[in-house]
């Protein structure tokens, strides 16, 4: 079947099958492999990304089903060299050992601010409830999804490396 | 320059892991790769009588379906245990794909071999077995009678029985002389590791050159290298492994797996790459679990509840088969079921038992904290008996400052050590006594719901290990760690380490480390790792090893390249070398401050070799290998407030303490995120988690929908201190801290729910302390039967 989805500011045109996961149209049709799978039945979150704005679990969703939206992988959120707010207030905060659930988490708690910009920190633990990690202990993940809430969203940084 | 070692550093890691550059095995892109699917058993114990491959043969995209028997000649050796515990103990034959007989659902017993993932997925559920279904045994008592035998060829169950009683007379005598003796028996359930990322392997051959690229989800590189070269047949020396990013371990990725093994010798046989991708179903059967012991415990104790002798008795679940270090894993509990305390008298025995399950081995604490949940547990259940606060027992027990270095009744010798201030310390930081009065008020009131207040006072041994200390347990390796610094001709540095991070930052504080010791900025240096070519020698991260020993390496290594510039630094001034002085990255001969170089003129000078000391190696890079001369011996007391519901079993954390002491801290950041992710870890075994198996031996928490992984949602913030007591161990003073946040807060959390329901009469819940078991508990207590 034929899609044309928006991915991170890019119109794609691919023919594919229909029973092709979005998560691996994504890592394997499109090489954008900063989205992970962790599970297959949509209980961590690791595959998060954002479809028209709102964070999907891509491991649950066709790539036929997507077809016509826009799509925010992690991949696309650092703009022109410099971190998401989230991004670098993750790093700021410590809240990211392996990694492996970072783009998810990442993702998600954009989704999350995008509708609560002033989240309490019960607020934060709620809406991150679709996303496991298991290095963190959430905690310096709420500190910082709590910080980025502080910041002006539209303030960015130079990559610090 | 201002030190970098103790300051709160932002990891250098983080932007390729935030922006999803990071390459995890997954990610590793293979032109030609073909893709794995195992068929694996739904019984956990049967006979293999025939497989029929020929549907799965014929299907789109498939170039092989083999069996076991088909494969028997790959393999040059069984699939290893470097760990026999005692010489007679009982390893059955572990072949990657089961040939005749599968003892565990989950156990591979053919292969599909596709040109991609899919096809050999949809291939995979055309293979079929014709299986004798056997009689599966899951229950560990029921494995220890032997009714039912795993490996008949074994004729028993019973795979080895390990004890460590120095002294066995006066473990006697202290039983005998006891004033109160407390008897206690624990379960340890089994737990699922479940690191955020499957496992996976891609192996790469270049048949003509002979050579193999393996990529691996691995936390130990070096130690697969050897292990698949011996499994497979293969020259080490042609062998590469490289661990990319790897998304968790917690020990599930210590290990050498089937699908490893398998990879390689289909990449060999079939002369194309090969990839294999878990997914989570097979990682919860397919990937070691954690824990799965029966502990008896008990303790001979004075009047005044002073403890004079522990009594350890444990049933360890091994699984099916024995995985690289599965017989060992209590054993690195034996030492310290003692827990912080002074006790001489000192007996421990364990019986390992094969059940038709999924092999154990390490997960996070491995041994130390069943260890420390059952002298915790017991010491709390001492101090009910003789009606003391728990904060009192820990207090008239510990061992004392001035007993450092202390030798403990189990044989080893505790490096340093302040136990009652770290209790003191969190106990003040909670608000112990009215938190108390609280609890009291509430009892008074008659509430149907009951705050529970638990301590953990818990020490540790890690830092794996000196050497010797291994080869004493039959150990099958050493326990060193490797460290090259390379001064680059422009003057940046480049670190090799033996170790081999998988979230824990070793990037960035061991350039910390080298910062501070060479003067130069964090940014100029590079840690390399994970990857046997560039890294050709290392025993890997595992046991909170990484900072004591491999750090410590680097340590060394950077005073060794000091050492070589000093020399060609007073060659250049015509000097001697003690006339020199080095500071903020560079060379000043004392007293003279316009007569200096910084030490990148110094690389510089090296690389060129124009003016070296005379029979001086051009060059300024030096490797140490460090062995240590002991463990070292973190240890602290979390605190946990609980409420638990008495009406709907439900426990929620109100509050957690944690004031934990792993001497010097080289980043407080990356230990305070240790410490909260072992806290959560060890909440998760108190309250969550269960591999639960039915009584055919089918595991019914195969996905994260079952087996439940708990979220942010389930907790508080932590409220976080430390002290700093210095390892005399290694000279930066280190402790780990990678697995004390797991060992302390089960004990803690479980005393305070039994705390919370000892009013009702309740001694003791089954872990995990969900609702269920809650209730049960009270209704048990209340005489009800269920």
């Amino acid at each position: 079947m034929d899609v044309a989805i928006t991915v991170n500011g890019v119109l794609r045109l691919d023919e594919v099958e229909p029973r092709l996961l979005l998560v691996h149209y994504l890592r394997d049709v499109l090489a954008l492999t900063g989205t992970n799978i962790g599970c297959d039945t949509s209980s961590c979150g690791a595959c998060t990304v954002l479809i028209d704005g709102e964070s999907v679990k891509s491991c649950t969703a066709l790539a036929v089903q997507a077809d016509g939206t826009t799509i925010t992988t992690i991949e696309g959120l650092a703009t022109d060299g410099a971190l998401h707010p989230m991004q670098r207030a993750f790093q700021e905060n410590h809240a990211l050992q392996c990694g492996y659930c970072t783009p998810g988490m990442v993702l998600a708690a954009v989704s999350l601010l995008d509708e609560n910009p002033s989240p309490s920190e019960g607020d934060v633990r709620q809406g991150l409830e679709g996303n496991l990690c298991r290095c963190t202990g959430y905690h310096n993940i709420v500190k910082a999804v709590l910080a980025a809430a502080g910041q002006p969203s539209s303030s960015t940084t130079e990559v610090a490396r | 320059m201002s030190a970098v070692v103790g300051t709160r550093t932002q990891r250098k890691e983080d932007p390729p892991l935030l922006t999803g550059e990071a390459r995890f095995v997954a990610d590793v892109g293979v032109p030609g790769a073909l893709h794995l699917a195992l068929v694996r058993s739904p019984h956990a114990h049967a006979r293999i009588r025939a497989i029929d491959t020929a549907a799965a043969a014929a299907m789109p995209g498939v170039v092989a379906v083999y069996t076991g028997a088909d494969l028997v000649d790959e393999w040059a050796d069984a699939m290893p245990c470097a760990w026999p515990v005692t010489a007679d103990m009982k390893n059955p034959p572990h072949r990657p794909v089961a040939v005749s007989e599968a003892c565990y659902v989950g156990d591979a017993v053919a292969v599909v071999v596709a040109n991609s993932a899919y096809e050999a997925r949809d291939a995979a559920g055309e293979v079929v077995v014709d299986y004798e279904a056997l009689p599966a045994v899951v229950d560990l008592e029921d494995a220890a009678s032997d009714r039912v035998v795993v490996h008949a060829d074994l004729g028993t169950n019973l795979s080895y029985t390990w004890e460590l009683t120095p002294q066995p007379e006066a473990v006697d005598a202290a039983f005998a002389n006891a004033a109160h003796v407390v008897k206690e028996r624990y379960l340890q359930q089994r737990l699922i590791p479940m690191a955020m990322e499957p496992r996976g392997v891609c192996v790469v051959p270049q048949p003509f050159a002979g050579e193999y690229t393996i990529y691996s989800s691995t936390q130990i590189p070096h130690i697969l290298k050897v292990m698949l070269g011996i499994t497979c047949g293969l020259a080490e020396h042609k062998l590469r492994v490289i661990a990319p990013s790897v998304g968790g371990g917690f020990g599930s990725k210590l290990n050498v797996y089937a699908e490893e093994v398998l990879a390689l010798a289909l990449a060999r046989r079939l002369k194309r790459p090969v990839k294999w991708i878990e997914d989570r179903s097979e990682n919860s059967q397919a990937t070691i679990q954690g824990r799965g012991q029966i502990q008896d415990i008990e303790l001979a104790a004075d009047a005044s509840g002073k403890v004079s002798a522990v009594r350890v008795h444990l049933l360890a679940d091994m699984g099916a088969y024995l995985q690289l270090v599965t017989p060992g894993i209590p054993l690195l509990g034996a030492f310290v079921y003692h827990g912080c305390y002074d006790i001489p008298a000192y007996s421990f025995t364990c019986t390992g038992v094969f059940t038709t399950k999924t092999p154990t081995d390490a997960y996070r604490g491995a041994g130390r904290p069943e260890a420390t949940y059952a002298i915790e547990r017991a010491m709390d259940a001492l101090a009910a008996r003789i009606g003391v606060d728990p904060a009192e027992i820990r207090r008239r027990n510990f061992i004392t400052p001035e007993q450092f270095p202390y030798s403990s009744g189990a044989g080893l010798v505790f490096d340093s050590g302040n136990y009652a201030r770290a209790l003191d310390r969190a106990l003040e930081l909670a608000g112990y006594d009215k938190l108390r009065q609280e609890q009291r008020d509430q009892r008074a009131s008659g509430s149907t719901k009951h705050v529970g207040i638990g301590l953990s006072s818990y020490v540790e041994m890690c830092g794996l290990a000196p050497s010797r200390v291994l080869a004493s347990l039959n150990y099958a390796a050493g326990g060193w760690e490797a460290a090259t610094i390379r001064m680059l001709p422009t003057g940046r540095v480049q670190v090799v380490t033996g170790t081999t991070p998988h979230g824990q930052g070793h990037e960035t504080s061991w350039s910390m480390i080298v910062a501070d010791k060479l003067g130069v900025p964090v940014d100029d240096i590079d840690v390399l790792h994970s990857d046997t070519a560039i890294s050709p020698s290392g025993m890997d991260t595992y046991g909170s090893r990484s900072l004591s020993v491999g750090g410590t390496a680097v340590f060394l290594a950077a005073d060794r390249v000091l050492q070589k510039a000093r020399a060609i630094a007073a060659h250049q001034f015509e000097v001697a070398e003690e006339d020199l002085e080095f500071a903020g990255g560079e060379f000043t001969v004392r007293g003279t401050p316009s007569r200096s170089t910084p030490l990148a003129a110094i690389a510089f000078a090296a690389f060129t070799a124009h003016d070296l000391p005379d029979g001086m190696e051009p060059g300024l890079s030096e490797t140490v290998t460090w062995d240590p001369p002991n463990f070292t011996f973190p240890f602290g007391t979390h605190v946990c407030v609980v409420e638990v519901d008495e009406e709907t079993g439900a426990v929620e954390i109100l509050r957690y303490v944690a004031v934990d002491d792993c001497g010097n801290q080289i980043n407080p950041l990356i230990v305070e995120g240790q410490v909260h992710g072992g806290i959560v870890q060890g909440i998760a075994q108190a309250l969550y988690e269960d591999a639960v198996y039915d009584s055919d031996g089918n595991l019914q928490t195969t996905t994260l929908a079952d087996y439940l992984v708990p979220s942010a949602a389930e907790f508080p913030s932590f409220e976080l201190d430390h002290t700093v007591t210095p390892s005399p161990t290694n000279p930066m003073g280190v402790k780990g801290i990678g697995e004390a946040g797991t060992i302390a807060s089960t004990p803690a959390v479980m005393n305070a729910v039994v705390d919370a329901l000892a009013p009702m009469g309740v001694r003791d819940v089954t872990m995990p302390a969900s609702p269920q078991h809650v209730w049960d508990a009270i209704r048990a207590a209340r005489g009800v039967t269920p």
